[in-house]
């Protein structure tokens, strides 16, 4: 009896605190990423639509981000419509995104030259409201221009993805400091799984996440994404890769 | 000289009449043709055009690139042109003239410095001034500059002084623009001069509701538009924005050009606005497809308009694909707006995320021909190849270039100890010399 009432009020709290960060006028809407044990994890079973996100590479990646964009690429190639994609200066290669989905046609570049305009271009884009995605690469990301960016996520309901990429390895502390984003990830390379011929496997990465409002941190070993955008559980062991591609089966199916 | 004396230094030499008025009335077109550049434009008599760059530079990709395709087109229309920004109207008149090969950009605050060095003919004097000033030994600006003013002014009146204030940019020297009769325009004059952010808005979105119903009655949208401010101490600010397609509707024009108020300084006042459709194309009412399959494509170009009417047009693209195997050939940038073909890359080869632009070159120990590297050092780290896929063949483009015709470059993609991927290319097939220098490259790094 007593355990009922008590969950009762958590439940009414629960409700309370939903109402008080504004959602309560639409359902969130989710993402799923396909992979039951990513999404077990997050609230609502998926990565929040109308929401900000932010992602770093590890080690290497905090500078190059080229695992960031590529996990980026494939979050957006399973969304509808068009996507902005804001940098200070331009040095992805398309035919990697094509490869994750995401084919020329869908992606707007802009080109900013500084932080301050990435971050007013990517705060236009997600007000919008026309576009599916909206994904940006900067360096600082203070807390009054991330919850302004979270605002005008929620209000649009488009996905906002914070790409954080830093000049030089140092500088990657900041991803300590905190900010208005719904989730933060990382995600770092890890070596490719091992093949019976010599030669590079599927790449894996260990996608840590490190924050998520309203639930637990966790990390993962996955197997970047295919040809849809979809990653997949890395199989621990070479002999295991079959379970693991019925599991990916069953999640898609 | 007169001409019969011309004629006999140069046989078969053309004489024509000189027809000033003629030549008034071609410059004049010249300058409606220069509108294209930047708002504010006038033409100077007898050889010369003004136009007021700020606000509209960075539409073009920079004062440079402007001056550039500017000067080009006049050639390509027959008219050897030299042009020149600067900080005045007086420095950028000298600049074009005794200093444009056939450009000259002067940096903001050191027209005063440049012009110190050049004849004093480039001060627009009259000649019989310069003739006198020469007797008196002075030949450079800066001569007349490190002179006591006031017996200069005795000897050739206030005139001198003026221009040279004009050249040094100490004094303000306003013009009156051309506009084409043509051309869809609403104004508002104002009894009380006008100065805060919010004021300016307010009018702004009147001119633009005028000037949308105008655009209405002869079927018309607009493309480019100009909202200039005459301001009580006679100078002229302006403020121009570009739509991707014919546009009429009120509340998107009037956030492109409120968007950009902040770049207009009012002084100490605005006394008159005009709101000019410098460019309109015909605009028909279209159908909305409306479709029970799929959900109609949301309209996404007054984003586009927004964001390059603030950074420039050239800021927003797409990728398209070219059908070339040269990695840095294969991609082109196309405007956000052009159709979509449905092309992509031929998706069998893995490809990197980033791809480094230029490649850049990397100390290894390979096995040659076709083995990848055992280690490589790159940005002073060394690392262990782990594991490697390749080589992958590219052969250079001999239909392109000369210097293609035997070129090859070998790919490999490699990983290291710690799980990093990097693709990295020999020039050069491992055997012959002709085929590259046989140093290796760091081109781009995996996911």
């Amino acid at each position: 009896m007593a355990m009922s009432s008590s969950s009762l009020a958590l439940s009414e709290l629960r409700d309370r605190i939903a109402r008080l960060e504004g959602g309560s006028a639409r359902r969130r809407e989710v993402l799923p990423f396909g992979v039951p044990e990513i999404d077990r994890v997050l609230p609502g079973g998926g990565l929040a639509l109308g929401a900000l996100h932010e992602v770093a590479g590890g080690a290497n990646g905090a500078v190059d981000a080229a695992a960031a964009a590529l996990w980026a690429a494939g979050i957006v190639a399973r969304m509808r419509g068009r996507v902005l994609w804001c940098v200070t200066r331009q040095d992805l290669f398309a035919p990697s995104l094509a490869q994750a989905g995401l084919p020329p046609g869908r992606v707007i570049f802009v080109e900013a030259g500084d932080e301050a305009a990435v971050l007013a271009c990517f705060e236009e884009g997600l007000r919008h409201g026309g576009l599916g995605a909206v994904v940006a690469e900067v360096a600082r990301l203070p807390m009054t221009s991330s919850r302004r960016l979270q605002l005008a996520a929620e209000v649009s309901g488009t996905l906002g993805i914070a790409i954080r990429r830093w000049r030089r390895q140092t500088e990657a502390t900041d991803f300590g400091q905190p900010t208005a984003a719904v989730s933060r990830w990382r995600v770092s390379a890890l070596s490719s799984r091992p093949l019976p011929v010599p030669g590079v496997g599927r790449p894996r990465w260990r996608l840590e996440l490190l924050r998520v409002r309203a639930g637990e941190s966790a990390d993962f070993e996955v197997e970047a994404p295919d040809a849809k955008g979809r990653l997949a559980l890395s199989a621990d062991l070479a002999d295991r890769s079959a379970a693991a591609q019925a599991r990916r089966l069953g999640a898609v199916g | 000289m007169p001409a019969s004396k011309a004629q006999v230094l140069v046989p078969g030499l053309v004489n024509l009449e000189l027809e000033p008025a003629e030549d008034a009335a071609a410059l004049d077109r010249l300058a409606l043709w220069a509108l294209r550049c930047a708002p504010i434009v006038a033409a100077d008599p007898p050889d010369g055009l003004i136009i007021d760059t700020s606000g509209a530079d960075h539409l073009h990709g920079g004062e440079a690139a402007m001056l550039t395709s500017l000067v080009a087109r006049m050639e390509a229309s027959g008219i050897a042109a030299r042009a020149a920004v600067a900080d005045s109207w007086g420095a950028a008149h000298a600049a074009a003239r005794f200093l444009a090969r056939p450009i000259a950009v002067i940096p903001r605050g050191q027209a005063a410095d440049v012009m110190r060095d050049l004849p004093i003919r480039a001060l627009r004097l009259p000649n019989s001034t310069v003739d006198g000033l020469h007797v008196l030994g002075f030949e450079r600006i800066g001569d007349i500059e490190d002179t006591p003013k006031a017996p200069l002014t005795h000897r050739f009146g206030s005139v001198l002084l003026r221009r040279l204030d004009h050249a040094m940019g100490r004094a303000a020297e306003p013009f009156e623009p051309v506009r084409s009769p043509e051309l869809i325009e609403v104004r508002r004059a104002f009894g009380e001069p006008i100065g805060a952010a919010e004021t300016i808005a307010r009018y702004t979105a009147r001119l633009v509701d005028q000037l949308c119903a105008a655009l209405d009655q002869q079927g018309l949208g607009a493309r480019r538009l100009d909202l200039v401010f005459y301001r009580v101490d006679n100078r002229i600010e302006a403020i121009r924005v570009g739509t991707a397609a014919p546009v009429r509707e009120t509340r998107r024009l009037t956030r492109l050009l409120t968007d950009r108020i902040e770049t207009v300084d009012p002084g100490f006042g605005i006394e008159l606005m005009t709101l000019t459709a410098t460019l309109a194309d015909p605009l028909r009412a279209r159908q909305t497809i409306s479709s029970l399959v799929e959900p109609e494509e949301p309209d996404i170009s007054d984003l586009i308009d927004v964001i390059a009417n603030r950074l420039g047009s050239s800021r927003l693209y797409r990728f398209a694909p070219v059908e070339s195997d040269v990695p840095e050939r294969s991609v082109k940038r196309v405007a956000p707006t052009a159709p979509d073909d449905g092309a992509s890359w031929p998706g069998e080869w893995p490809r990197p995320s980033r791809l480094l632009s230029p490649p850049e070159p990397i100390d290894t120990m390979a096995l040659l021909p076709d083995n990848p590297p055992v280690w490589f050092t790159w940005r002073g780290i060394r690392r262990r190849v782990a594991r490697a896929d390749g080589p992958e063949r590219i052969f250079g483009e001999w239909w392109l270039r000369e210097a293609e015709t035997q070129s090859v470059r070998d790919y490999f993609r490699v990983e290291d100890e710690g799980g990093e991927r990097f693709w990295i290319y020999r020039a050069g097939d491992g055997e012959d010399p002709a085929t590259g220098s046989h140093k290796w490259f760091l081109h781009g790094i995996f996911a």
